[in-house]
């Protein structure tokens, strides 16, 4: 194995909690990510990382755990996205984009506060691009918890709500309230945005939500199928990452490492060139 | 706060504002708001690369913020957001990668991303009021067929216009006001800009020209406020610009309501 990971790649606590939250994190991303492409919502996926963001950045404010920052402010964030765009279907870009821009000139005055109240810096960097390489392991319990609250509520509602996203007609005519699942949808996509947060970064975690996902669903023919792919590719995009991140301390005399988060979407935007690449050919030959 | 060391500030802001307000317009119309938020932050690794190259940020911004747009005009046909979404992450990772190559001072990221309006040199005023000049005769020149295709693909398509032309030429306009824009106010915040003044001026106003030179009034009007409260508060001038986007969204969307109550009692 020594030609994949560099000397104490195994031995590294660091490590070991890098991989086992990152495959945590990279499984809700994958299957909340799914529905997030089916549903046409990756704007909102990613206004809610924005969101997010504001929460770490007032959660560095006031000392708390990031992930709980992050929790409470998708869940702020997403209730009002949905509450302004329910109205108006078509303007719902716009409503999104009003909150995100919001939620960005919040992150702006906390970090501002952050960084003049106590001279630490580094404070940008890890709430904007994240390191999984920082993460305490004492967040690792909370976060499995999270992870599974999400998984769970997701198949709970997973009929009615690809119901509602399929064909909002037939759904209503069976007696499902389409604004109740847009609120359920919108609030497990805060959590999983929070986990993905943690690990790559609140403005990068959209590419752990969409991309495993998209691959899927591109070489995969049904939904079950696609959200079986989109979990490996994302545990593989995540776990990868970690590895390439670890390896290129090594890889230049200034020992000047490229963060995680840079590596792991490496990673997805290969997988998603292959999966595009793959289903050409195949409609090429059928 | 209109010491001389101000101008500067004031010159870039308004320059800054009025293309904004216009462009974001048609953001609004074309229901693009997505790609609009993509492309400044692709404009925002291409600063990072400037810096680690060593040449002009603005260059960089301009030559990465067109660079996006054309990408996200060529792939996104059909899957639009997951395309956008795609470009946007690898932007900012891209960004992120080159910063800690660079190994670039921190306040440095925090400009870019927040926007640091004293930092504005008059060189820099200079090459935004050109591409100002630019960008108003290109909307000059499209604004017809644009609107036409905005409000209606299909019939313009019919019609004959090239729709594809039109949305690249739109998407580079909106990468140029994002490159302007970028230094001024940060990649986060220029889609506030873009997005919440003219979605209030077109709840506000019905016909476009009308709902065009509100737009860049209200946007100007934030722009203007945002120096004016980033100056007497000393905090960053990126969240009085998303405040106040926010506040005049939130504001015309309640008057359209309570005039849309009275005229249907």
């Amino acid at each position: 194995m020594h030609w994949l990971v560099e000397p104490g790649f195994w031995s590294n606590p660091v490590v070991r909690t890098a991989l086992v939250l990152g495959a945590v994190v990279a499984v809700v991303s994958a299957v909340v990510g799914v529905v997030v492409v089916v549903r046409g919502q990756s704007f909102a996926g990613h206004a809610l990382t924005d969101v997010a963001m504001a929460g770490g950045a007032g959660a560095s404010l006031v000392g708390a755990s990031p992930l709980v920052g992050f929790l409470l402010a998708g869940i702020v964030g997403g209730g009002s996205i949905e509450a302004a765009g329910a109205e108006r279907v078509r303007d719902r870009d716009v409503a999104t984009g009003v909150v995100l821009g919001a939620a960005a000139g919040l992150t702006a005055l906390f970090l501002y506060f952050v960084s003049s109240s106590t001279s630490a810096t580094g404070s940008t960097q890890s709430v904007l691009f994240g390191s999984v390489f920082t993460v305490s392991p004492s967040v690792v319990p909370l976060s499995v918890v999270v992870a599974v609250v999400t998984l769970v509520t997701l198949l709970g509602v997973r009929r009615p709500l690809l119901l509602s996203s399929l064909s909002p007609e037939l759904a209503a005519a069976r007696g499902v309230r389409p604004r109740v699942m847009g609120l359920t949808f919108v609030l497990v996509l805060a959590a999983s945005v929070a986990l993905s947060a943690l690990v790559i970064g609140a403005i990068l975690s959209t590419a752990l939500l969409v991309g495993p996902a998209s691959a899927a669903l591109r070489v995969a023919r049904g939904l079950v199928g696609a959200t079986l792919g989109a979990i490996v590719a994302g545990v593989a995009a995540v776990e990868l990452g970690i590895v390439l991140s670890y390896d290129s301390f090594y890889w230049n005399a200034a020992h000047r490492s490229v963060p995680v988060s840079a590596c792991v979407v490496a990673v997805v935007l290969v997988e998603v060139a292959g999966s595009t690449a793959w289903s050409r050919w195949r409609r090429g030959r059928g | 706060m209109f010491e001389p060391f101000m101008a500067n500030a004031w010159l870039a802001g308004t320059l800054v504002a009025v293309v904004s307000g216009a462009v974001g317009l048609f953001v609004v119309l074309r229901h693009s708001a997505f790609a609009a938020h993509a492309i400044p932050n692709g404009a925002f690794a291409g600063a990072a690369g400037a810096t680690l190259v060593g040449t002009s940020p603005l260059l960089g911004l301009v030559v990465f913020a067109v660079g996006s747009a054309l990408g996200v005009a060529a792939l996104g046909r059909r899957r639009n957001d997951v395309v956008t979404a795609l470009a946007l992450v690898t932007m900012l990772a891209l960004g992120a990668a080159l910063l800690a190559a660079s190994g670039a001072y921190e306040p440095a990221i925090d400009a870019l991303l927040f926007g640091e309006v004293l930092g504005v040199s008059r060189g820099e005023v200079v090459a935004l009021a050109l591409l100002v000049v630019g960008a108003g005769v290109v909307l000059a020149l499209v604004f017809r067929p644009l609107l036409y295709a905005s409000l209606s693909e299909e019939v313009a398509a019919a019609r004959g216009a090239a729709v594809r032309a039109i949305d690249a030429t739109f998407l580079v306009l909106v990468a140029v006001t994002a490159a302007l824009a970028v230094p001024v106010v940060g990649a986060l915040l220029t889609f506030a800009l873009t997005v919440g003044p003219p979605a209030a001026a077109r709840m506000l106003a019905r016909r476009p020209g009308r709902a065009l030179a509100l737009a860049a009034a209200l946007s100007l009007a934030c722009v203007w406020a945002a120096i004016a409260s980033a100056y007497l508060s000393g905090w960053p001038i990126g969240f009085f610009v998303g405040a106040y986007a926010a506040g005049e969204y939130v504001v015309a969307r309640a008057a359209s309501s309570w005039r849309e109550g009275r005229a249907r009692p």
